[in-house]
């Protein structure tokens, strides 16, 4: 039965699901919450883009006749203990935060993609030794081993990029082999095979489309995560280092004057909160629109 | 149910194995010089030499490996390098601070949200379910020490209701608590209103009611009662994250835990003491989930004959 499918059956299936595509996006733009995380997320990503427009003062310029002073005019969010423009440091934080986070997700994307669908596809004893390595990895707290991978490496975006990808990756891997395993059976699969094209083939050309969507609700339901967590290792010390300002690291030098300059740790954690809540208002609908089966 | 508990125990056993080759792996089998990460940063190149020599460190990997794991087996844990004392005394004495801290943050996210949970799913719709997942959208949002430090402004340093760090008392644990318990609190409060929704349509609740039970008994009994699965699921996944949260958490209420040390281990890239936190820390995680595991097997027979 299989052999009797044409390739030309293989294209109808596909272009139906271009279709089901501009369906699911239709639903998501009826979903209220998840375009107002989308509006605000743009506004974010504009931000970011054009911070050196959007601030008002030099994020790293100090100024020591200006220390600590409350929000006003000239400084919209205040200053900090060496004078510096809160506003402005808020403004350029975004650019690290988004970076990491489409980082992270990428790269997190690539080693849980590959070891997901090799796992899945090939199985054997090539499964069992994958998915054990990925439940000893999960096995730690991940902030934890991201901060001794730092702690050994040393600090930086890009260390803290790979640090956040490693311990991130399992998930990814997982997900993708559950997923990969109910579809190496199915009979466009067999189809595929039955006209000769090859493993990789099959699962480039037909398995990986087949789980994009899934991929995508996932990364978009989890990207706040190594957003958080890079605040974390910076607030920590062990992140983001200077002159690159990163959220977190604005608010451990909050810690020392809470008693005297509430705006230096209120607004940058509001920032991080506004942009999580962007990702997963946005992340949610996505999951919505695009799986109704996960909901 | 023994034989269940039995085989689950065995499996531990190769995923501690690799727990400890990983761990292994981070500081000996990375590029770079070993003798150098376990040497204080200001040891001289002859210092360096003479440490490698010590520790062996010219002998192939799977050689040095065993020999490390057969010490961690015998509690030879190695000696820290900035305090020069044994590592795991060290790492047992501040256990207990840490899983007080950890168990009263369930409680709390349990607490407070499986009563608002059933609220929210048995009012759907209602202004209660509208705060309460707004609430829980928010809990989910907020980085958790970035909530401790917006507490210690409001609760210590603005109401002086409580204390702001250190550990002297039951008073002292409420805030870390609260803050380490807040994302927890919202995943567990969504968990709960969707699962509860779900068991409420079921055919059973319906006899339940039709055959004129009192609403209590039908929501209580009947339909918590199986939506609590999910819950527990949730709480075991969330332990990971729990504990995690622990190394951040005591860093902003300078709680003197496991955390702390681990903290303080890589801020001085004390490798005893950072390989030691990560051992204890991944041995926790598999306990605390071989206990969810076998308290499901308890609740849910279909597990343990699966």
């Amino acid at each position: 039965m299989a052999e009797r499918i044409s390739q030309s059956d293989i294209e109808v299936i596909e272009t139906e699901s271009v279709s089901l595509w501009r369906k699911s996006f239709r639903r998501l733009l009826k979903n209220r919450t998840a375009v107002m995380g989308a509006i605000l997320l743009v506004g974010i990503i504009l931000i970011s883009i054009f911070a050196p427009v959007v601030a008002t003062h030099s994020p790293t310029e100090q100024s020591l006749r200006n220390q600590l002073r409350p929000p006003s005019s000239e400084h919209y969010f205040g200053t900090d203990d060496l004078g510096r423009d809160v506003f402005s440091r808020v403004v350029h934080g975004s650019r690290i935060s988004l970076m990491v986070g489409v980082g992270v997700m990428a790269l997190r994307g690539l080693i849980g993609i590959t070891v997901g669908m090799l796992a899945g596809f090939i199985g054997g004893r090539t499964d069992h030794i994958l998915m054990r390595i990925s439940d000893a990895v999960i096995s730690f707290p991940g902030i934890l081993l991201a901060l001794a991978i730092m702690a050994i490496w040393g600090a930086g975006l890009v260390n803290v990029i790979i640090a956040l990808s490693v311990v991130g990756w399992p998930q990814f891997a997982r997900l993708v082999r559950a997923e990969v395993l109910s579809l190496r059976e199915r009979e466009y699969v067999e189809a595929a095979r039955g006209l000769g094209l090859s493993d990789v083939g099959i699962m480039i050309r037909h398995i990986f489309p087949n789980i994009l969507p899934l991929i995508i609700v996932y990364a978009s339901l989890t990207i706040s995560a190594p957003i958080v967590s890079e605040a974390a290792l910076s607030f920590l010390g062990l992140g983001i280092q200077p002159p690159d300002v990163s959220w977190g690291r604005m608010l451990s030098g909050a810690q020392r004057y809470m008693r005297v300059a509430w705006w230096m740790a209120t607004i940058p954690g509001l920032a991080i909160t506004v942009t999580v809540l962007s990702f997963n208002l946005l992340g949610d609908g996505l999951r919505d629109a695009l799986d109704p089966r996960m909901n | 149910m023994f034989n269940y508990a039995v085989k689950r125990v065995l499996q531990l056993i190769p995923v501690l194995l690799l727990i400890s080759i990983l761990v292994f792996s981070l500081v000996y089998a990375i590029p770079g010089d070993p003798a150098r990460m376990l040497a204080p940063p200001d040891a001289s190149d002859e210092e360096i030499d003479r440490i490698a020599e010590r520790l062996g460190l010219h002998r192939p990997l799977p050689v040095q490996y065993a020999d490390w794991f057969v010490g961690v087996l015998q509690g030879d844990w190695g000696n820290s390098i900035s305090w020069g004392r044994p590592v795991l005394p060290d790492l047992l004495r501040r256990l207990p601070a840490t899983l007080q801290l950890a168990a009263l943050s369930v409680l709390f996210s349990v607490g407070v949200a499986i009563p608002v949970g059933v609220l929210s799913a048995t009012r759907q719709n209602s202004f209660i379910d509208s705060i309460s997942r707004v609430a829980s959208l928010l809990g989910l949002s907020m980085p958790n020490f970035w909530v401790g430090m917006m507490l210690i402004l409001l609760f210590a340093l603005h109401l002086r209701l409580l204390p702001a760090s250190g550990r002297r008392g039951f008073e002292y644990l409420i805030l870390p608590a609260i803050t380490l318990g807040t994302s927890g609190m919202a995943t567990i409060m969504r968990v709960t209103r969707s699962t509860m929704l779900e068991v409420i349509r079921q055919d059973y609740v319906r006899t339940a009611r039709s055959k004129g039970l009192p609403e209590r008994v039908v929501i209580y009994k009947h339909t918590l009662r199986n939506a609590l699965i999910a819950v527990i699921t949730v709480i075991g996944l969330q332990m990971g994250f729990r504990l995690g949260g622990t190394v951040v958490i005591e860093r902003v209420f300078a709680y003197p835990g496991l955390g702390q040390l681990a903290y303080q281990g890589m801020m001085h890239r004390d490798t005893p003491m950072i390989m030691g936190n990560l051992m204890l820390f991944a041995t926790m995680f598999c306990l605390i989930n071989l206990v969810v595991d076998l308290i499901y097997a308890f609740v849910d027979p279909r597990i343990r004959y699966g």
